[in-house]
């Protein structure tokens, strides 16, 4: 993250881009003009059911998303957010449906689920020394296991448990306006983002996240408990991850303990449109959230204008391409 | 701001692209078909059915469906950025019907007619369901395996999976009628190997080391059958094999003889009876509880038939 380096040619914007805001902003047009080229394109787009469908889409990958961009800031990655979401989404079934625990006991147990998974992930990154990348991608295989063992390979519905689709499909906010009915999975995502937000940037943890992913050494050196902190951090986001359970579950009235691998890669794509570097030190929650969001209207506009689907794969592929890219000019020009 | 531009002007000429698209399809009625998946052949041959009866019948055709059948959520997604467009109909062959549930409601309510079809919906939303019998199908290949060891020995089953419906009406379909009808064959193992063919070979492997003396293996659908004749050509072993489903490598198995015959669903059917049933509700005509799409055996001898050729896929 060197947005230090001297540039021959300074401009008006140099104060905009060295803060990094200028990122959210290359991100926040890119999202402007996909909203706006559909619009024009299909009356269909712009209409309030489709613009809720849109961000309950978004839901959960955008909490995945948030629990991955904490750890890649670290300069770390953790491949287990899909099949651990998966796995937190199961328990919440063991307990509530299998058990016939009350509702707040299935939510605390799937996010204490997240949590406990994300301490494993973080001991082995920062105690045995197993670089993040395998540590998570062994995690990942032994959740999605450990979800099909668990669960029997069945869904668990939550048919006995009334309130627990409320938690993504219900609408709170419809119920004061009506007129307005978003989901409380997109509230619980926008809370979640707010909140890690905070902790990036008000709290000691988050310093220690961007400290650990611009130079791990220095902050040793300085006397830090390295290890410590890192735990904290996998811990953070497998709890963030937790909750991402809860919403999938929720969506679907069940738990698919074959589902969820494939999703960290939908999350971490969201992360680097989002302008959070894959080599750690920078990024934001909301850079995250617009990614993904770029991505759920991308795919949502695509199959409402019925562009064939092997199209949209490949027009997703190039707009992730385009980010980056536009991301690393930006950085060389200064 | 060179960079800015660029993605803005990348992204104004893929619009002009993909608006151009839409306007020329708006002209008819639509019928969105979302499936349980997309790049595999079977549900090629479904699209292929579903567009052909779009052609005859005069209305537009979309067809979408997740990567793999796991996938529930994206499922969901994709049914509800149709029901924003306002289909005339709506086609859905449900991944769990559970979760389906709301959006179906919601089609119900807008007046949009819901055809089930590959697997049922439990629900009584969808007007009817375009279908194999599977259970029949899978017991027809019972009867040919039975046929080809001549009635008696020992045989094996290589299953897609153990929880979706076609997994275990095929399982079931197979086992119950050898044990009903064919006292003298023996199913030493059942195992499942997802449907995918490099598992399934192995299993295939498996089985044919520890059963020597085996006779003959039923792999239940398209990536399993394959599966089961790589085993088998692996190990150099003559045993019999019968697939399910079609596609190009399974018919060349077929052609060589690797693979002494299978069971192809009517995937084409299925794609054109869905599209078809949904012309007749919009049309307000009656429509039965299920539409058997139907099934056929093939082998080297039948494959040119033009009556089994039609229903072959690649």
């Amino acid at each position: 993250m060197s947005t230090i380096a001297t540039s021959d040619r300074p401009s008006l914007l140099a104060g905009i881009r060295s803060s990094g805001a200028y990122h959210k902003l290359l991100a926040f047009s890119g999202l402007i003009v996909l909203l706006v080229v559909f619009s024009l394109a299909s009356p269909n787009f712009l209409q309030t059911a489709n613009v809720l469908a849109i961000l309950q889409a978004t839901s959960v990958n955008g909490v995945l998303a948030i629990a991955a961009t904490i750890v890649i800031i670290t300069g770390g990655i953790d491949l287990s957010v899909g099949t651990l979401m998966t796995f937190c989404a199961v328990i919440a079934g063991v307990l509530l449906t299998n058990n016939g625990m009350p509702l707040p006991v299935g939510v605390l147990g799937a996010i204490l689920a997240g949590t406990v998974s994300g301490l494993i992930s973080g001991t082995i990154v920062a105690k045995l020394k197993v670089p993040p990348f395998i540590a998570t991608l062994g995690m990942m295989l032994i959740l999605k296991g450990l979800s099909l063992v668990i669960s029997g390979t069945k869904p668990i519905y939550f048919n006995n448990t009334p309130g627990f689709t409320q938690i993504a499909q219900g609408s709170l906010i419809g119920s004061v306006i009506p007129a307005l009915p978003v989901p409380n999975g997109v509230l619980i995502l926008f809370l979640v983002a707010i909140v890690i937000s905070f902790v990036l940037s008000k709290t000691a943890l988050g310093r220690y996240t961007f400290a650990l992913g611009s130079n791990e050494e220095a902050v040793r050196l300085s006397g830090v408990n390295v290890d410590r902190w890192k735990i904290g951090v996998y811990a953070l986001a497998g709890s963030v991850v937790g909750i991402a359970g809860l919403l999938i579950a929720s969506r679907l009235n069940s738990a698919q303990p074959a589902l969820g691998q494939g999703y960290e890669l939908d999350a971490i794509a969201a992360v680097v449109i989002g302008g959070t570097s894959l080599s750690g030190g920078r990024g934001t929650v909301l850079g995250t959230l617009i990614g993904a969001l770029i991505i759920s209207v991308l795919a949502n506009g695509l199959r409402i204008l019925s562009v064939a689907q092997e199209w949209q794969t490949v027009v997703t592929g190039l707009i992730i391409i385009l980010a980056v890219f536009a991301d690393i000019l930006r950085r060389r020009k200064l | 701001m060179t960079t800015r531009r660029t993605l803005l002007g990348a992204i104004s000429a893929l619009a002009l692209l993909v608006s151009g698209g839409a306007s020329f399809a708006q002209e008819a009625r639509e019928i969105a078909l979302i499936s349980k998946g997309f790049q595999h052949q079977f549900w090629q041959a479904v699209k292929a059915g579903a567009d052909k009866a779009g052609a005859e019948l005069g209305v537009t055709v979309t067809f979408e469906g997740p990567d793999n059948e796991t996938q529930v959520d994206r499922q969901i997604d994709m049914l509800a950025a149709a029901l924003s467009r306002n289909p005339a109909a709506i086609g859905f062959a449900a991944l769990d019907s559970q979760a389906a549930t709301p959006l179906l409601q919601q089609a119900k309510d807008a007046g949009i007619p819901v055809i089930a079809f590959d697997s049922g919906v439990d629900s009584d939303i969808p007007l009817t369901t375009a279908t194999t019998d599977n259970v029949a199908a899978a017991a027809l290949a019972a009867d040919k395996m039975a046929e080809l060891i001549g009635e008696e020995g020992k045989i094996a089953v290589v299953a897609h999976d153990q929880t979706s419906r076609t997994g275990i009406d095929r399982r079931d379909g197979f086992v119950n009628r050898i044990a009903e009808a064919y006292p003298n064959i023996e199913i030493v193992s059942v195992q499942y190997g997802g449907g995918d063919q490099l598992q399934s070979t192995e299993i295939t492997k498996s089985i044919l080391l520890a059963n020597p003396d085996l006779k003959g293996i039923f792999g239940t659908n398209e990536g399993s059958a394959i599966g089961v004749a790589n085993g088998k050509q692996e190990l150099n072993s003559q045993v019999v094999v019968i697939g399910f489903d079609s596609g190009a490598a399974q018919k060349g198995m077929v052609e060589s003889g690797l693979m002494n015959g299978a069971i192809t669903q009517n995937p084409v059917g299925i794609g054109y009876e869905t599209v078809k049933a949904a012309v007749t509700a919009l049309d307000g005509g009656e429509l039965p509880d299920i539409i058997d799409t139907g099934f056929f055996y093939y082998d080297a001898t039948n494959m040119d038939d033009p009556e089994i050729a039609a229903v072959l896929y690649d």
